[in-house]
């Protein structure tokens, strides 16, 4: 397993793959082959990579769970919801504050139980004889001590196997709380996340998605004051982006009704159809919300990106564009023109010393696409790229969605039928969208990542620790990029890793603000001194020999 | 602000809710333990998320690269049963990462539908899926049992099955179980015994194993942890000590009736008196005497112990995490003439509650506390409310009751993520005793050069 520095950047992308695959047993060796594509650098030649599979058993992967997915991913950054997880204690321990989701209560008084961790804590006679009884009793007991506004129930693996029904419970105890207090509403639903469902944390953000889309978005019409309203979807908080984010928008006068799910609040899920468009960070982890919005409530959605300066302006030029309103352009133009200063001066600061360097990333559903733009702003390359938990549109762009086959993994997973809401649904929309879009304008499309790359990179999905070590002995990138997992043992190589699903502890780095935060904490990893002091100088020249004046 | 602003004074009894664990589950401990054989892959028999989270906390805690497999279950393997996914795992682990051993542990997900680990590792066997010389060890540690600390506890017994044997030749070592500690402490651990030149089988031993040098390469299975040659001979050792009931009793009392090897089963050595038993038990059992740099490492913990008790003396301590560690510390504590007056435990085991009332009782002073086993944090904190305390000890979850409460806050346990040091400097031993001390006092001192109007402000303490 060890690794030597030694470069080697001559070699061609198919001899990469034969050297990633080449331990392998000829079975996991074809499968992986196909995972491990180069890129061409134009849409229209962009290979097939197989993506969202099942992981083979054995292999050190990167990918977490179905119930990490959705109570850690999608639903943990909302502050108001009570989010009990029946099963075992160990899964709700394990997604306890672990994300760096921040979120900032409008006052000191307000609901915030993000820093709590509640769990059915199941034992061995709730496995036996089923634990609804004891998830019903957990929820009156959430109920008389916080009387939150709702309560949301994660299930685990062996809630599944052993067949307790969270929905009916949910359902019934939402009757019953509700009869028993007239004053208050809550509102109660479960989700059948358990950790087998799917391949990856993706099954997880659909499930998470499928059930705040029926039992939360559109509970309330009242609508939140503002000339153009917008959801942005896909954006967690992680470090803060969310609030840098939010800031810009404020300034461009662009009403914020709601985030899906950084710093959230479920009443601003609750009114989320009362926007005039959604715009999507992540594009795998929340795509279906967008659509369906599309469907029940006529709200266009188009893909954003606010990691890297210049699509962040870019992102909020399309914004601007799609109200089309003159007032609002000049502000945005305003405000971007604020912000770029301090860019380019922290990159003509930091440029000279990241130019030419070499990054890998490989993270999550998005991130490994958006910020390859930051590197590229800092002049620096991207050899080798993958999501964990991607689906082929991510990769190729969404041209391909028809061409996906659906396998019995994904099947598990529940799709909801959706049609126009008779009252609400915005015909208004419907048609700003057809008159833009014959103007070029591009609703509902994603690109994906591989385009985007330069030819002969590589995408590479599911990476797993073997591979990762390989690339490095390969490459011997000046930076990689990936989680928490994969850290020490790539600094071991004496490669700095910088964290992108939680940033280690950095951040914010969306937005102009965020990039500049970015470029210093990347030149302070590649540049940093303790990379030289991995060999020790008696070890640089082990071949010398002296004499010795005592001799 | 309050960051945990919706925890009520008042306590009601709960039945059904925890509320911030004082534990988590299983097959965190095994996955731990088994990185303390050498050359060992820890594998997850169940939905890779389980493994990922371990793996995650793991690497949190220590700073250090965790490999760990999984047998990756989808919703088919958990109707139809792992086999076909563990065969497939064994398979692909020897090929690939080539470890000598592979320790598989249940999850509550393989438990449930039932999967039979050592069956499938005889099939496995005899599919010729393991090569020659290299071994399997399995443990079943179903999550809705026990916790953290019994997985420990179950791979112990899976290593002490999986190697031990009544034919072994005897060797007159000594076994040496050091509980679920930090690799320093395990390491100090085997410093005191091979002080006292007493030649020893210390397993698990993850000192090295996650508390890595960098030097520029990685490797998967670093020149680490408890060897195989030495864990084949642990049936003939003269006797076994086994440090913490709860995570090393089990696999001491197994060699005892298995292979005839008679073990002693202690606390683990935290702070005075139980590092005096330990080091005693070590005296007695390989028949040696204690040699004076012990005596003096002791006596150091006594001088500072004298020369600072006015700062211990009577401060209120509330204190959670495992039994193994709690109880010790407890003794530790009152030791110091400090006050531990509430103290929760997440692990659920009987004999907990006596072993702290005899510890408390012991003075002539009785003080009154709060105890409780299957107990949670948000408890905690209110008992906090009620009865404030001069300290926390705990682990990193206790940051925001700190924080809440402006109440000082010593690291201790599992799992740490936001402080260093536990990992590379050891609190067991009189060495460990001496830097509890130091923790401590740190924290009393720095709240009072904090808090102190200018008048009484001093230079000297």
């Amino acid at each position: 397993m060890a690794t030597k520095s030694k470069k080697q950047k001559s070699l061609t992308p198919d001899e990469v793959r034969q050297e990633l695959i080449k331990k392998y047993p000829p079975k996991v060796a074809r499968k992986r082959a196909k995972q491990i594509q180069a890129n061409t650098g134009d849409e229209a030649s962009t290979p097939e990579i197989l993506s969202n599979v099942r992981t083979i058993p054995g292999i050190m992967t990167m990918r977490g769970c179905s119930y990490a997915g959705c109570k850690g991913v999608v639903l943990g950054p909302t502050r108001d919801i009570v989010n009990i997880t029946h099963g075992p204690i160990g899964c709700g321990f394990y997604s306890w504050l672990t994300r760096r989701n921040q979120t900032e209560p409008p006052t000191p008084e307000s609901e915030n139980y993000m820093t709590y961790c509640f769990s059915t804590d199941m034992n061995e006679n709730d496995i036996v004889f089923g634990g609804e009884n004891k998830l019903k009793q957990a929820i009156r007991e959430a109920y008389d001590l916080f009387k939150p506004r709702a309560i949301a129930i994660f299930s685990t693996c062996p809630v599944g196997l052993i067949g307790d029904d969270v929905h009916a419970v949910a359902r019934e105890m939402k009757e019953t709380l509700n009869k028993e207090n007239p004053d208050h509403f809550i509102n109660i639903f479960g989700f059948s996340c358990e950790g087998y469902k799917g391949v990856s944390q993706s099954a997880g953000h659909h499930i998470a998605n499928n059930q705040i889309f029926t039992h939360v978005i559109g509970l309330t019409d009242k609508p939140k004051e503002g000339k153009y309203k917008i959801n942005m979807l896909g954006e967690y908080n992680i470090g803060g982006d969310a609030f840098v984010i939010d800031d810009l928008l404020e300034r461009c006068g662009i009403t914020l009704v709601s985030t899906f799910s950084g710093n959230s609040s479920i009443h601003d899920f609750e009114r989320a159809h009362t926007a005039d468009l959604n715009t999507i960070m992540c594009h795998r982890s929340i795509n279906y919300v967008a659509e369906m919005m599309e469907i029940k409530y006529g709200i266009p959605w188009i893909k954003v990106n606010f990691i890297g300066a210049k699509e962040s302006a870019k992102s909020l030029r399309k914004i601007a564009q799609y109200f089309g309103d003159k007032e609002l352009m000049d502000r945005v133009e305003q405000v971007i023109a604020e912000e770029m200063p301090a860019v380019e001066a922290a990159l003509a600061s930091i440029k000279p010393r990241t130019e030419g360097k070499t990054a890998m990333l490989f993270v999550g559903g998005s991130r490994a696409h958006h910020y390859q733009d930051l590197f590229s702003e800092m002049g620096m390359k991207t050899l080798a790229a993958g999501y964990e938990f991607a689906h082929r549109d991510d990769y190729e762009g969404r041209r391909v969605i028809p061409s996906i086959q659906v396998d019995a993994d994904s099947r598990n997973i529940e799709e909801l039928e959706v049609c126009p809401d008779p009252t609400r649904y915005d015909k208004e929309l419907e048609a700003k969208k057809k008159a833009l879009e014959a103007q070029g304008y591009e609703f509902s499309d994603y690109k994906g990542m591989m385009p985007e790359m330069e030819q002969g990179t590589l995408s590479i999905d599911d990476l797993n620790q073997h591979e990762a070590d390989k690339l490095i002995e390969l490459y011997k990138p000046d930076i990689f990029c990936a989680g928490i997992k994969e850290k020490f043992g790539i600094q071991k190589c004496g490669v700095p890793m910088k964290q992108l699903h939680s940033y280690d502890s950095g951040g914010p780095y969306a937005g102009f603000k965020g990039a500049v935060n970015f470029y210093k904490e990347i030149d302070r990893l590649v540049n940093s001194k303790v990379w030289s002091f991995v060999k020790a100088p008696w070890n640089k020249n082990p071949e010398l020999t002296a004499t010795y004046n005592w001799e | 602000m309050t960051l945990l602003r919706h925890t009520p004074t008042e306590i009601k009894e709960r039945s059904a809710l925890a509320i911030n664990p004082a534990k988590t589950c299983q097959p965190i401990g095994a996955m731990y333990a088994a990185l303390g054989v050498r050359g060992c892959m820890p594998h997850s028999h169940g939905s890779q998320g389980c493994c990922a989270y371990h793996r995650s906390t793991l690497t949190r805690h220590y700073k250090d690269p965790i490999s760990a497999g999984t047998s990756s279950f989808t919703e088919g393997a958990s109707v139809f049963g792992g086999q076909a996914n563990l065969l497939q795992a064994i398979q692909n682990i020897f090929t690939i990462y080539e470890p000598d051993v592979i320790a598989v542990h249940t999850t509550c997900l393989s438990e449930t539908i039932g999967d039979d680990l050592p069956q499938i590792a005889d099939k496995a066997r005899q599919e010729g899926k393991i090569p020659e010389g290299k071994y399997i060890l399995t443990a079943s540690t179903p999550s809705y049992v026990g916790s953290h600390v019994t997985g420990f506890s179950n791979m112990c017994m899976g290593i002490a099955k999986g190697f031990g044997s009544k034919d072994t030749k005897k060797t007159g070592k000594v076994n040496i179980l050091p509980g679920f500690v930090e690799p320093a402490d395990m390491e100090e651990t085997k410093r005191l015994a091979t002080m006292m030149g007493i030649k020893h089988i210390l397993f698990p031993d993850t000192s090295g194993v996650v508390n890595a040098p960098l030097l520029g390469e990685y490797h998967m299975f670093p020149d680490a942890g408890a060897r195989i040659e030495d864990l084949v001979q642990i049936g003939g050792s003269k006797g076994t000590i086994a440090l913490g009931e709860w995570a090393s009793a089990q696999a001491a009392r197994f060699m005892d009736a298995e292979f005839k090897v008679p073990c002693m089963v202690l606390d683990l050595p935290f702070g005075l008196r139980a590092t005096d038993r330990y080091v005693d038990a070590l005296r007695k059992i390989a028949g040696t005497s204690v040699p004076y740099e012990i005596d003096k490492e002791r006596g150091l913990v006594v001088d500072l112990l004298s020369d600072m008790h006015q700062y211990f003396h009577h401060k209120k301590v509330a204190l959670w995490g495992d039994p193994d560690q709690l109880i010790p510390l407890v003794e530790f504590l009152r030791d110091l003439d400090m006050l531990p007056v509430h103290i929760v435990t997440g692990t659920p085991g009987k004999k907990f509650e006596k072993r702290i009332e005899e510890i408390m009782t012991e003075t002539a002073m009785p003080v009154p506390y709060n105890v409780k086993v299957g107990g949670d944090m948000f408890l905690m904190h209110q008992w906090i409310k009620n009865e404030p305390v001069d300290l926390l000890i705990g682990n990193t979850y206790g940051k925001y009751i700190a924080r809440d409460e402006d109440i000082p806050l010593v690291r201790h346990g599992f799992p740490i993520l936001d402080r260093q040091g536990h990992q590379y400097f050891p609190t067991v031993g009189y060495r460990g005793a001496l830097r509890l001390m130091e923790k401590i006092l740190d924290a009393f001192l720095s709240r009072k050069d904090r808090d102190e109007p200018e008048a009484s402000f001093e230079l000297v303490y």
